[in-house]
């Protein structure tokens, strides 16, 4: 029997890290167009001040739809090139060059990358002009487009980076675009506390990216993709690779949101609701994904760290599936649900490359039905007067149609009901982890169960969210202003960006999935692996899950369309009370980390105002008696210069005499 | 009996010196016999002619030096080199900037000297010449001779020259110590007491001298050194000889313990020539020290080096920490200079051609400093009665030497309080100023030369001077004006800086003395803001770009034995 590492050995290497060609010539030039248009933008709307207060929207709307443009034609190139010739490098010349360190600035256009670019500029450019309506009543609307495009951009150029010190430096724009985003209206304390939050939590992250970075360079004297991806193979110790790779996941954990670094996710709802969109669906929390999948090679020399990575993936999925089930906050309960799908990605790119293409295929149809989802909340709040409460909906169909139908897509394509689109990528993952790594079932079977169930239970939660917001019988309170609810559609520019995601959640999936068209295009990058059988057979696993799914709608519509929901929120089980204050995990976090560090800081201000400022004000002190008294020895009579120059001299002899004899 | 040999001279390689001495000669004529009103445009003609000429000469040998390392001239007893050629730039250089505050009689049409330095102070004789408009201009050739002594003081070969030159350039330097035109009684009593500590540090110098040649049976530095090489019976005579032939030169340089004039004659001194011989007299007597401690005796580097490890710690310490306690401009100064002499005899310590080099820039860079410092404390002047003579009663007094009264000139004159906030923190070396090359200079020579515990010393002293030269820029910038109503806060802004400092108090009642006198800034012929200017751009250019200069000292950074 072939064990799956022994193919992946036998694999030739330039299919996993393939050689890349760069371009000097050609449309492919346009490449830095991408980042530049909305880098360009964003500029102009921050220096250009309140004068562009009334176009400056469609300025950032253009700006993205550009780029999704320029994305669009390289793509076009990219599919006639012949599939060997897909990887290219676009040098945008030298950037760094200290001495035995010397790092060109580059773009890596290659399939991975493209999708992400494809990807984030559609996306975000829908994003962009539901906004337009979404934000129409925010006095700093024109600064709120001029931070999108700069998270678009800081994004793409994570993405097109060519190395990992490229990558980090838009892995920093992303980080400082979503604190201002996520703090966009900071003049309520407790976003910018979440802003804050989540700035905190990406740091950790970034420590883990810096530290990789640094074994990197030690390692293999450079942090460029091309040298490092190859040498991975054979140029380090498996140790040194294990270590690479845990810090990745770290860097993975604080952008993606994964165990234990997710606790931002769920406040970082604080942000306008687009901003919400785009961090769980095109950009941001994607980050993570790619950055494992895009180090590959480093992954399958290093077992121990995917061991870890699946992990990770894997309590991330449940974790967030738990909380999910708990959260009353339409935003809150998307929220983690994206934890819970992020999971998935994460899991399955550290199932290796049975999982990577998988892994980004899931991200994608994510990507587009929980676009959808979070625009649909924003629209249920738009009519609610930004209500978020669920509990405070329901019966919301009749109102809303256009909202309605589309969340139904998503939610349809979340719980991977066939043939809408998060089917065809959720059940992937499912049968790739039932697939034995090095022989042995045992983990198979764990992981591949641990997936199904979260399947069960994400069918559980969307469908209470879905129900709770649309069916059953309406709970409405009344508006802030103490008038009567008026549900009532959201404007097109809102509802139009919505039926195009819908689109997508509905056929996306089938699209690239069938004849494994995805697979094939990111062949070039990822390689077209083969792999064992499964523990289950294949049908047997897609029956299982679906059963269980149907299992977790029916219990959910039994629970939250057909019984009344009740207003007030019941007491619940222990782990409902755990999971509605996301299992804890602020409290673990106050207790094991916040806590320490406040009293660290405190002893360290104690010890600085009374041991530090104590010596240093008497050394003062003590300078300024001894200057007295110097100043007194200053007597003006020459008599006593004279005689304080003898002795001195005196005593210089002495020394002198003394220390020769 | 042999007959006499006319020794051969190289008078091109004396030419600097020459240059200098022979003007200072005429300008002794031109005294007796030029009336008396062209005298001075003559005299100031014929000085910054000589010094230009000196700075020329020296760069007309630069290049022979650089070729051959330098010529032995009259017979050993001078020896042009590159150490010497640099420290003859430097003087010369220094020298001529000091000469355009010297010479600028400002606004108010009167320099800072005495118009008679003859008459009793505050006799009718006095306010007579002071009607007259007298002007002194013999200090234009004192000046010269001064110089002179400082060009030929670090370029001797011999004990008995070094002698010669140390009287030459000092003996002018107490008369001008006398000369000051405001509070006469001050620079008498302060040029008196020079005259008798430097008639004191001389004798023991001479004294040294004595002892050394009793050893070594030679005034000549290349032949003690050899002699000290022999082992012999004698070793105390040479050991006293030397420590005493150090404390002489030490005492021109103002290290601890033989310190105790620089104050109070740096405070009593006309404010110009406090500038000239902070920077200059320092320049040649490091010259002469750096000379005697690396071609005389190295043999007793071990021997001595517990005294100049000594003296410099002491005057680093010292000189700080008195700094932190004064109140009075010129002796706040007069302290920085002393504590910087600390500094600098670190790199003297060094041992090694790091050190060379370090030394000779950090002269350069204190200089242009102390210059344009004690430039701009002469511009900062005492107003008497109303504001800006609007009741036409107002006259210009005195240096306002007190701190209290430098409150707020940062909003009154920005100008000149950012350029002396530019020479403090040269001072006090904040990098992108000369003086953090050059204190970076001398401190790594030392580190490199094993003498680690002085650099660190000296980097802790530094920062504590930090802190009373930052006390100037706040009170300069920060605090209200000591005006009608500003008193108060401009003894705060003393006390709390000072914390427990015992200054609060003094402030208080200096000011309130004072209290119809205001602070002013006088304008001048020119002359005096081209040299301020020449030295800030000595400190930014040498700040920012100190390599060139560094490398070109150390291209002829090698003594002659």
């Amino acid at each position: 029997m072939h064990t799956l590492t022994t193919l992946v050995a036998s694999l030739p290497t330039d299919t996993i890290a393939p050689a890349s060609e760069t371009v000097r010539a050609g449309v492919l030039l346009v490449a830095p167009l991408l980042v530049g248009l909305p880098l360009l933008s964003a500029a102009v709307l921050l220096l250009s001040g309140r004068r562009s207060d009334r176009w400056g929207h469609w300025l950032g709307v253009l700006a993205s739809a550009a780029s999704f443009v320029v994305a669009a034609i390289v793509f076009v190139t990219m599919l006639q090139r012949s599939e060997d010739s897909r990887v290219i490098d676009v040098s945008l010349g030298t950037w760094i060059d200290a001495g035995a360190f010397q790092l060109d600035a580059g773009m890596r256009l290659d399939p991975l990358s493209l999708t992400f670019v494809l990807l984030v500029t559609f996306v975000g450019t829908l994003i962009h002009i539901y906004a337009v309506a979404y934000m129409d009543h925010d006095v700093d609307r024109r600064r709120f487009f001029a931070y999108l495009n700069l998270f678009v951009a800081a994004m793409l150029i994570l993405v097109l980076a060519d190395s990992y010190l490229l990558l980090f430096v838009g892995w920093e724009g992303v980080g400082l675009a979503s604190y201002l985003l996520i703090g966009f209206w900071n003049y309520n304390t407790e976003y910018a506390v979440a802003a804050k939050k989540a700035f905190v939590a990406n740091r950790i992250g970034d420590l883990g990216l810096i530290i990789a970075l640094g074994i990197m360079f030690a390692t293999f004297g450079a942090v460029d993709f091309g040298t490092v991806l190859s040498g991975a193979d054979g140029g380090a110790s498996e140790g040194t690779l294990t270590a690479i790779g845990l810090m990745l996941l770290l860097a993975a954990c604080g952008k993606s949101a994964q165990f234990p670094l997710q606790s931002w996710l769920g406040d970082a709802m604080a942000g306008p609701t687009p901003v919400s969109a785009l961090i769980h669906a095109a950009t941001m929390v994607t980050a993570g994904v790619y950055l494992i999948v895009r180090s590959a090679p480093l992954f399958d020399a290093a077992p121990t760290a995917q061991l870890v990575v699946v992990i990770v993936g894997a309590i991330t999925l449940l974790f967030g599936a738990i909380v999910g089930c708990a959260k009353d906050d339409i935003k809150k309960a998307l929220a983690a649900s994206t934890m819970s799908q992020i999971g998935y990605m994460i899991l399955a790119a550290g199932l290796g490359p049975v999982g990577y293409a998988f892994a980004i295929f899931h991200l994608i149809t994510h990507g587009f039905f929980k676009a959808g989802m979070f625009l649909g909340a924003g629209s249920v709040m738009h009519g609610m007067d930004d209500q978020v409460n669920m509990r405070r909906f329901g019966g919301l169909s009749r109102y809303m149609t256009i909202t309605y139908l589309t969340f139904m897509a998503g939610w349809l394509a979340i719980i991977g009901i066939p043939p809408f689109s998060g089917f065809w990528s959720k059940d992937k993952i499912i049968e790739a982890a039932f697939v034995p790594v090095d022989g042995s079932p045992w983990r198979a079977w764990v992981f591949g169960a641990i997936t199904m169930l979260a399947a069960g239970i994400t069918a559980f939660y969307m469908s209470r969210l879905f129900f709770m917001t649309f069916e059953g019988k309406r709970r409405w309170s009344t508006k802030r202003d103490g008038s009567a609810q008026h549900p009532h559609e959201s404007p097109k520019l809102m509802t139009w960006p919505m039926i195009v995601l819908a689109v997508g959640s509905v056929g996306l999936g089938a699209f690239l999935g069938i004849g494994d068209r995805f697979v094939d295009w990111l062949a070039p990058v990822l390689g077209h692996p083969e792999h064992d059988e499964p523990v289950l057979p294949v049908r047997v696993i897609t029956v299982l899950t679906l059963a269980l799914v149907i299992l977790g709608v029916v219990i959910a519509w039994r629970r939250y369309a057909v019984s009344q929901v009740p207003v007030v929120p019941p007491v619940g089980t222990a782990l409902t009370r755990a999971a509605r204050v996301d299992l804890y995990q602020d409290s673990v976090n106050d207790i094991a980390l916040v806590e320490p560090g406040q009293a660290l800081t405190r002893s360290l201000v104690y010890v600085d105002r009374t041991a530090i400022d104590g010596t240093v004000t008497g050394v003062g002190l003590s300078t300024v008696l001894l200057g007295g008294w110097v100043r007194r020895l200053q007597t003006g009579y020459v008599r006593s210069y004279a005689a304080s120059m003898l002795l001195g001299l005196v005593v210089l002899v002495v020394v002198v005499l003394l220390v020769q004899s | 009996m042999t007959e006499f040999v006319a020794p051969t001279v190289d008078w091109a390689a004396l030419s600097p010196v020459i240059i200098v001495l022979l003007a200072a000669v005429v300008g002794v004529l031109v005294e007796a016999f030029v009336p008396a009103r062209p005298r001075r445009t003559v005299q100031l003609t014929l000085a910054v002619a000589a010094l230009a000429g000196a700075i020329i000469a020296v760069a007309a040998l630069w290049s022979g030096v650089e070729e051959t390392g330098g010529t032995v001239v009259l017979g050993g007893s001078l020896l042009v080199d590159g150490p010497t050629l640099v420290l003859q730039a430097t003087i010369a250089l220094l020298a001529l900037i000091s000469l355009m505050i010297i010479a600028d009689r400002t606004e108010t049409g009167e320099d800072a000297f005495a118009p008679n330095a003859a008459a009793v102070p505050g006799s009718d004789y006095e306010e007579l010449a002071r009607r007259k408009g007298v002007q002194q201009t013999e200090i234009y050739p004192l000046v010269l001779f001064a110089t002179g002594g400082m060009l030929i003081f670090p370029a001797t070969g011999d004990l008995l020259t070094l002698f010669v030159a140390l009287e030459v350039l000092s003996l002018p330097l107490y008369l001008l110590t006398g000369m000051a035109r405001r509070r006469r009684l001050l620079s008498q009593e302060a040029s008196m007491k020079y005259f008798l500590l430097g008639a004191f540090s001389s004798a023991l110098l001479l004294f040294g001298i004595a002892l050394v040649y009793g050893y070594s049976g030679s005034l000549r530095y290349s032949e003690i050194s050899e002699a000290t090489q022999i082992p012999g019976g004698l070793d105390s005579l040479l050991l006293v000889g030397s420590v005493l032939i150090l404390s002489g030169l030490l005492f021109k340089v103002g290290a601890v313990p033989f310190h105790t004039w620089t104050p109070d004659v740096y405070q009593g001194a006309p404010t110009p020539i406090t500038g000239f011989m902070a920077a200059c007299t320092k320049a040649a007597a490091f010259g002469a020290l750096l000379r005697i401690v690396y071609t005389m005796l190295p043999g007793l580097a071990w021997d001595l080096g517990v005294l100049l490890w000594t003296v410099a710690i002491l005057t680093m310490v010292v000189g700080t920490v008195a700094a932190l306690v004064q109140t009075d401009m010129k002796r706040v100064l007069g302290y920085s200079s002393i504590a910087h002499a600390g500094f600098i005899l670190t790199g003297i310590i060094a041992l090694n051609e790091a050190g060379i080099v370090a030394v000779l820039f950090y002269l350069l860079v204190y200089g242009a400093a102390t210059v344009g410092a004690f430039g701009i404390v002469w511009l900062v002047r005492e107003r008497a009665g109303g504001h800006d003579g609007a009741d036409g009663t107002s006259s210009i007094l005195g240096e306002a030497t007190h701190l209290s009264q430098w409150a707020g000139l940062g909003r009154t004159h920005p100008l000149l309080a950012l350029t002396f906030g530019l020479f403090l923190l040269s001072f006090a070396g904040i990098p992108l100023t000369a003086g953090f090359a050059g204190k970076f200079s001398v401190f790594s020579a030392a580190v490199e030369g094993g003498a680690w515990p002085l650099a660190l010393i000296g980097v802790l002293a530094s920062s504590v001077a930090v802190f009373f030269y930052v006390r100037i820029i706040v009170l300069m910038f920060f605090t209200e004006p000591a005006g009608a109503d500003g008193e108060p806060t401009a003894a705060a802004a003393l006390a709390p800086s000072a914390e427990g400092f015992a200054l609060a108090g003094d402030a208080a009642v200096a000011v309130q003395a004072r209290s119809t006198v205001t602070t002013t800034v006088i304008g001048t012929e020119g002359f005096a803001v081209v040299a301020i200017a020449a030295c800030a751009l000595v400190t930014v250019v040498l700040g920012v770009f100190p390599s060139p200069v560094l490398d070109l000292i150390a291209s002829v950074a090698t003594f002659l034995p």
